[in-house]
Formats: C-alpha cells, sequence, structure tokens
C-alpha cells in the first residue's frame, strides 16, 4: 500500500500536481497514524491542484501524451497567432456550449449501433449530449408513448434515430404506424437520401453522388384503407397541391444550397394523370423561380431501369411518398447497402438523422456484426447540422479513412470484422 | 435576469407582448415578428433558415463578411446565399437573380446599392427592389445608445415610412423642352395600409402618439389624401394619440426637441429626410438599423441606407448598423435568443470608449470592435443553448 501511494505520488510530482512541498510519506507518516489518514492528505492536496488548474483552464502536460500538441488560435484583429496548447485542436469558429440532441436508439441493431456513435463521439469530444428516450412498436413493454418522443424531438429539434420495425401483419386497431405517426405529429415531411460510393469500397457502381428527396406525410401512407363491399378494398393515395409545392420548393432549395445542377422529378403521371399530374404540375411551377437548376422528369418505371444501367445522370432526385421509399433501397443498394447510406428527414423546425434504407437488422441482434457506417455519416450530418462543422469534418474524414484502407470491414462489406473492430478503427483514425 | 428574459421570449405567448420595462437587452426591446403569411415564404428547414445575402457597394461586403463571422459564433442557425449585386452588376438579370432569390428565400440582409445620379438611364435598384418585392413599410427605430456620444441622450423615436409610392414612382419627363414634369402618386390603398401598420406597431409595442408627417397646405390633394387616410384609420385606436405635423416644422423640432416624437408616419421623401435626421441625432449612419417588411418578404439593411464608398477597405466602417439589422433579421425569423444574444453583446462592446470607431469619435477599427464582440459573444454561449433548448 505504501510503495503504490508512493510511486504514484512520484508521478504526480512529476507532472507537476503534486507540489514537491508537500511532505514525504515517511515523514508526514508519524507514528500511529493510520495510513489511510495520509492517503487522504494527499488525495486532497491533488484534488486542490486539480481544480486550481481548471479554474486556471490550463492544460497540464504530462510527458509522451499522444495529443499534446500547439494549435494557433488567431487574433482576428492582429492576424498573428498566439501559441496555447490545448487538447483538441479548436474549430474555426463555433458556439461554446454543448448541445442536446435527442436520441431514440430503435430496434434491432439500433442500440449496438448507436453505443458506437456514442463511443466515436466521445473519442472525438464532440460537445454533444444525448437525450435518450426508446421507443418500439415491437417491443410495447419498454416504449414511451409517441407524445414523449415527440416532445422530446420539439424540445431539442435536432435527433438522431435508429430504425423502428414496422410488422406486416394487422391485428385488428389502428392503421397508422408508429414511423408515419411521429412524422405525422412533427410534419417531417421531406427525407432525403445522398446516394455516395464510398471510395475503396467497390459495389455495383462507383462513383455515384446523387440527392433523393421524398415526400413522406401523404400519398399512399395516408392510412386510409377500407372494404367497400366485401372482397373489394380502397387504399387511398392523396395528393395535395400544398404538400407537393412544399417538397418542390424543398428538393430545389435543397439543390441550390448545396450546389447541384439539376432536379429530376419521378413520377407516374401517365397513369396517375390527376394525382401523380398535380405532383408535376407543383414541381414545373417551383422550378421557375430557380432559373440556374435544370428541371426535368421522369416516370418511375423508367428511372428504376435508368438507376441500375446508368445512375450517374442523376443530381438531385424529387417524388412523392411511395417511389421515393422504393427508389431509396434500391440507389442504397447500388453503393453497398442498408448499412453505409445515411438519410435525414425535415419539418420546418425539427431535423432527424438516421440510417438511408430504413432496416433494423433484427437479424443480427447480439452478434456484433452490423455495420456502424450509415449511423456514423448521418451523425456527421447532424453535427453539420448543428453547427459543429469541425467533428464532423473529423469523424467523416474517420469513418473514410477506415473504408479507404480496407484493412477493416464488416460482414455486410465482404469482411469479418465486428461492429465494435470498426468503431475502434474509426476512433484510431481521428486525426486530432 | 438576461437567461429569464431569453427564455421568457422563447415562449410564444410572449411574442405578441413585450414589456418595454425588459431593459436586460441593453436599450432596445421591441422585436418584429413574421406574420404567417411571412413565415410561410421563408426556407425553413430543420430549424435553420436561408437567407439571401446582397452584397452591395462600398463597405457593404466587408461588414456583411463580419454579420456571418459573428453568426457563426453565436451558432446562429441561418444559412446564406450570396447574390453579387452591386453599382456595377447593371445587366437586368442580377436583379432578376436577386428578387428570385429572395423570392425563394423571403428574407434578406443587404449592403445598400449605390444609385448614380448623374446617369439618366441608370435606374435605382435599391427602388426597383422594394418595388418589385412590394416592400411597403420601412422602419427605422432611433433610439438612444448607452455610452455613445450624440446630440441627444433620450432620443426614442420609430420611423414609419411608405416605401413603394409617392416620390419614388420615377415617374418623370420632359413635357416641353425645358419643362420636366415628375410625378409623386398617392394612392388611398397604400396610405391606409402603412397607416394601419403604424398604428398596429404602436398598440403592439405599448406606444402612446402617432404623429403623421406631411405637406397638406401646399400639396392639398396629395398629401391631403395622405392625411386624410392616416385619420381616418386613428378613429379604430382609441388608445393612441394621433397629431400630425408639417415636414418643414417637423424637421426643426426634430433638431431642437426630439423628445417629443414617439412614432412617426411617413410618406415616402419625408420619411427618408427625418430617417437620416433621426439616425444622425442618435449618433450617425453608421449605428442605425432598419428594415423593409412587405406582405410576404422583409429586406433587412442600415438605417440610412448609405454604402460608405469613402470608407471602402479601410477597415474603420461601423459594423453597428448591420449587426444590429442582423439582430432584427433573427428576431423576424424566430430565432429569439441568438439574436437578443448578439443584440446584447454589440450594445455593450460599442459602450465602450475603446471599442469605438472613428465615426463615434474613437479609434478602434472594424476588426477591433468584430473580435470584441466575438470575445464577448463566445462565453454567453455556453448556457444560451442549454436555456435555448429547455426553455
Amino acid at each position: 500500500m505504501a510503495s503504490t501511494l508512493r510511486s504514484s505520488r512520484l508521478l504526480l510530482q512529476k507532472v507537476g500536481l503534486l507540489s514537491s512541498t508537500t511532505k514525504p510519506l515517511s515523514t508526514k507518516r508519524g507514528a500511529g497514524e493510520p495510513l489511510g489518514k495520509v492517503a487522504k492528505e494527499v488525495a486532497e492536496d491533488v484534488t486542490k491542484q486539480l481544480k486550481n488548474r481548471f479554474a486556471k483552464k490550463a492544460y497540464f502536460p504530462y510527458p509522451g501524451d499522444p495529443k499534446l500538441f500547439v494549435v494557433a488560435q488567431h487574433n482576428v484583429h492582429t492576424g498573428a497567432a498566439s501559441h496555447s496548447p490545448v487538447q483538441i485542436a479548436e474549430p474555426v469558429s463555433h458556439p461554446e456550449g454543448r448541445n442536446k440532441v435527442t436520441l431514440v436508439p430503435g430496434d434491432g441493431v439500433g442500440p449496438e449501433i448507436m453505443l458506437s456513435v456514442r463511443d466515436v463521439f466521445s473519442a472525438a469530444g464532440v460537445p454533444v449530449d444525448f437525450e435518450e428516450v426508446f421507443i418500439s412498436e415491437v417491443q410495447p413493454a419498454q416504449s414511451v408513448s409517441v407524445d414523449t418522443v415527440v416532445d422530446s424531438f420539439k424540445r431539442n429539434g435536432v435527433g438522431l434515430k435508429g430504425i423502428i420495425t414496422t410488422p406486416s401483419s394487422f391485428k385488428g386497431g389502428v392503421l397508422q404506424t408508429l414511423n408515419m405517426k411521429i412524422r405525422r405529429e412533427l410534419d417531417l415531411f421531406a427525407n432525403v437520401v445522398w446516394i455516395q460510393s464510398l471510395p475503396g469500397f467497390h459495389a455495383r457502381h462507383n462513383n455515384l453522388d446523387f440527392v433523393i428527396i421524398r415526400e413522406q406525410t401523404e400519398g399512399e401512407y395516408s392510412a386510409l384503407e377500407h372494404e367497400s363491399v366485401t372482397g373489394v378494398i380502397e387504399c387511398l393515395k392523396i395528393v395535395t397541391r400544398a404538400n407537393s409545392m412544399r417538397i418542390a420548393k424543398f428538393a430545389f432549395d435543397y439543390a441550390m444550397r448545396h450546389d447541384r445542377k439539376k432536379v429530376t422529378a419521378v413520377h407516374k403521371a401517365n397513369i396517375m394523370k390527376l394525382g401523380d399530374g398535380l405532383f408535376l404540375q407543383c414541381c414545373e411551377e417551383v422550378s421557375k423561380m430557380f432559373p440556374d437548376i435544370q428541371y426535368e422528369s421522369m416516370i418511375i418505371d423508367n428511372c428504376c431501369m435508368q438507376l441500375v444501367s446508368n445512375p450517374h445522370q442523376f443530381d438531385v432526385m424529387v417524388m412523392p411518398n411511395l417511389y421515393g421509399n422504393i427508389i431509396d433501397n434500391l440507389a442504397a443498394g447500388l453503393v453497398g447497402g442498408a448499412g453505409v447510406v445515411p438519410g435525414e428527414s425535415y419539418s420546418q423546425d425539427v431535423a432527424i438523422f438516421e440510417q438511408g434504407a430504413r432496416h433494423s437488422f433484427a437479424e443480427a441482434v447480439g452478434k456484433n456484426i452490423a455495420n456502424p457506417t450509415a449511423t456514423l455519416l448521418s451523425a456527421c450530418n447532424m453535427l453539420k447540422h448543428i453547427h459543429l462543422e469541425f467533428h464532423s469534418m473529423l469523424i467523416w474524414d474517420a469513418v473514410h479513412r477506415v473504408i479507404k484502407a480496407g484493412k477493416v470491414r464488416t460482414k455486410d462489406m465482404g469482411g469479418h470484422d465486428t461492429t465494435s473492430d470498426f468503431t475502434h478503427a474509426v476512433i484510431n483514425n481521428l486525426k486530432h | 435576469m438576461a437567461a429569464l428574459t431569453r427564455r421568457l421570449l422563447c415562449n410564444t405567448a410572449w411574442r405578441q407582448t413585450v414589456v418595454p420595462s425588459l431593459s436586460s437587452f441593453g436599450n432596445r426591446n421591441y422585436t418584429i415578428n413574421a406574420t404567417e403569411q411571412q413565415v410561410l415564404s421563408c426556407a425553413k428547414y430543420g430549424g435553420r433558415h436561408c437567407v439571401t445575402l446582397m452584397t452591395g457597394d462600398g463597405v457593404g461586403p466587408e461588414i456583411l463578411t463580419h454579420v456571418q463571422e459573428i453568426f457563426r459564433y453565436a451558432g446562429a442557425p441561418i444559412d446564406f446565399e450570396t447574390v453579387e449585386i452591386n453599382s456595377s452588376t447593371t445587366d437586368a438579370a442580377y436583379l432578376e437573380a436577386a428578387l428570385l432569390s429572395v423570392q425563394r428565400n423571403g428574407v434578406a440582409l443587404k449592403g445598400n446599392i449605390e444609385t448614380k445620379f448623374d446617369d439618366a438611364e441608370f435606374r435605382s435598384m435599391n427602388v426597383a427592389l422594394r418595388s418589385r418585392l412590394d416592400l411597403w413599410s420601412n422602419i427605422v427605430w432611433c433610439r438612444s445608445f448607452k455610452g455613445v456620444n450624440a446630440r441627444y441622450d433620450d432620443i426614442d423615436i420609430v420611423l414609419i415610412r411608405e416605401n413603394t409610392e409617392g416620390e419614388y414612382s420615377s415617374l418623370e419627363h420632359e413635357s416641353v423642352t425645358g419643362v420636366v414634369e415628375s410625378l409623386k402618386i398617392i394612392t388611398a390603398e397604400k396610405c391606409e395600409r402603412i397607416a394601419r401598420y403604424a398604428f398596429d406597431f404602436a398598440a403592439r409595442n405599448g406606444r402612446k402618439k402617432v404623429t403623421a408627417i406631411h405637406k397638406a397646405n401646399i400639396m392639398k390633394l396629395a398629401d391631403g389624401l395622405f392625411l386624410e387616410s392616416c385619420r381616418k384609420v386613428s378613429e379604430d385606436y382609441a388608445d393612441i394619440k394621433f397629431s400630425d405635423m408639417i415636414i418643414d416644422n417637423a424637421s426643426m423640432q426634430m433638431v431642437s426637441r426630439p423628445q417629443q416624437f414617439d412614432v412617426l408616419l411617413m410618406p415616402n421623401l419625408y420619411g427618408n429626410i427625418l430617417s437620416s435626421i433621426a439616425a444622425g441625432l442618435v449618433g450617425g449612419a453608421g449605428l442605425v438599423p432598419g428594415m423593409n417588411v412587405g406582405a410576404k418578404y422583409a429586406v433587412f439593411e442600415s438605417g440610412t441606407r448609405n454604402s460608405g464608398r469613402s470608407l471602402k477597405g479601410k477597415n474603420i466602417a461601423n459594423p453597428t448598423g448591420m449587426l444590429l439589422a442582423s439582430c432584427d433579421m433573427l428576431d423576424y425569423l424566430g430565432h429569439h435568443n441568438v439574436g437578443a444574444l448578439i443584440r446584447e453583446s454589440v450594445l455593450d462592446v460599442i459602450a465602450q470608449p475603446q471599442h469605438q470607431t472613428p465615426d463615434m469619435g474613437g479609434q478602434a477599427t472594424t476588426t477591433d470592435v468584430i473580435q470584441a464582440i466575438i470575445d464577448d459573444i463566445k462565453p454567453k454561449t455556453q448556457t444560451s443553448l442549454q436555456e435555448a433548448q429547455s426553455g
């Protein structure tokens, strides 16, 4: 005990935490004085020193610290750099506070993947606190109510979400699924999936870079179905002018903001002349406000064929609900599957970041084989959204470096590494 | 206290009834909120707005760069779409592009575009923007700044100006050689609209008196119509005192006893003149923000619309006016906490003599001021983010 104390004391003195004026153990400990008391004194001394240092906000270097290096803090006025050692290179500019973000782990491998996101975030020093809420349709016992989740999203404005499984069977009761309820309540009208090939990973097509924008509050997902006569089901697809205008404006705004050149509206107006016709008409109207962006339209069946044969022609695509769902998955397949494509949903006030292709991968629960790439990349998009461009780039670079090196690959990418292996590889590639 | 006020302002119920006694915002307590129609014209997704940035002439581009810098540090959820427009981009296509951009985003922050007056062919782009976007009201709020040396230190005047007709109708012609007719257009509809806006503003913000400024003794029909419309609208607002004053007298009163004015309601040209006088009284062109609001869109700029050509590139322009305009924009967009945060810092900083630019009698450069504001903002953001979310 005494020797351990002495060696730790030496170490503390070395890093300058323990003042050398503190008497050595042997002299301090008088006869009959318990060892524990001395240890307590030393501990108090260290705590005091630590407090002083933190109060001064100084970073205390110790020998062999791999992260220690000096960054320049530029003074806007003089342009001169004053050198001060800090632990992580300071971003160019960002607010200093910590952001609160809602985290919905979701079903299947969701919780495992969120753990990987948390690990990467804490390693990268991301100033984000998660407010975790668990909601699930297949595990109703542990689930909180929709209201709680919606409240949390509304309060924080930003969320990271796993996939909530929707069972296909209908046991009576409500037609609306949990996902649809959340989307309706929050009015998350736009879903964005950015299909981007990962350099170093060969999939069906390489060098792909296009964006799929999907209306996700109406259309086929209106949950209005009934049996009018026995054996005849009517399922209503609702298309409204307001929502079509809104998604078209969103698509063009997105294209403008991300420096894209072309928007393609995908529809089936040759068959559904009124419903899809309205959607198409709205897209055309909105395109008039954006003279710099080329506008074209394509019928959904042709679009699917073009996507698998010649996907490089696309830039930004905008479409109603169901087509979007199908195209999202199809396109995700082109660049490597559900595990690598990030996605995001927007309302006016809330942004939720999730996987692009919505699969919970329930078969892999507990096997530690799921690919966290999609969720990590959508977490990067989330960081960018809340003004943390620096941390976003840090993690984005690390993920891409790991994939490009090709040494650590999960099963879906043709490797044998585990989720945690991949997470560790990403953490090791964070370049502070 | 500041924290409490910010939280209260985040609460929707509080937005319409801001109590003037909340003094922790420095000395600016009123906010203009977007109406429902205006909100619908904004490009807002996931809590972030996209805003058009029109660079303008003179010091406009440099000051707008500083605004963006401060927005980044304060964490304002705003993306900018920059439109390069100034007096050298005379091609109609530039103007069209700028117009479309504002129509897409609903809101713009604008540096002033210089209007050459020695070239008869050159139509003012500022006027074109205002009339094409139908930005019919211009609001300049002149209130004395704490710590700033000026003629008066107890001024609090809101100047509301009709922005689209009157002398600015751009209808001039030479009917006979040597005789030029310049048409001043006054319509009952627009007069009533601006009068109603002024009285609404007064009622919403607890103001006591609205004074209409005119020259109806000479222009009996045109200014007479304006005055008549104002009088008609005033009957609907029993709590607010209505008075009128002739422009020449008003100008004199403005420099001799400005404390008597509360809300001023003016047609276009008189508004232009009186806004400049009032701005001069509280500290000058660089300090006062202004906004142009229509039914659907809003454009925020400096109150006196100067481009500051002589200061260009010298790093001595006063960024206060544009920064306060950008805070007003944040309020308009509903980002009250960030708006209050920046405004508080700006007003705190410029109240200190070492951070005053030459136009305020100081020695500081523009970048000095900006750096001081950033240093002031940074520690405040540590708590403001959490408060915004919990509020």
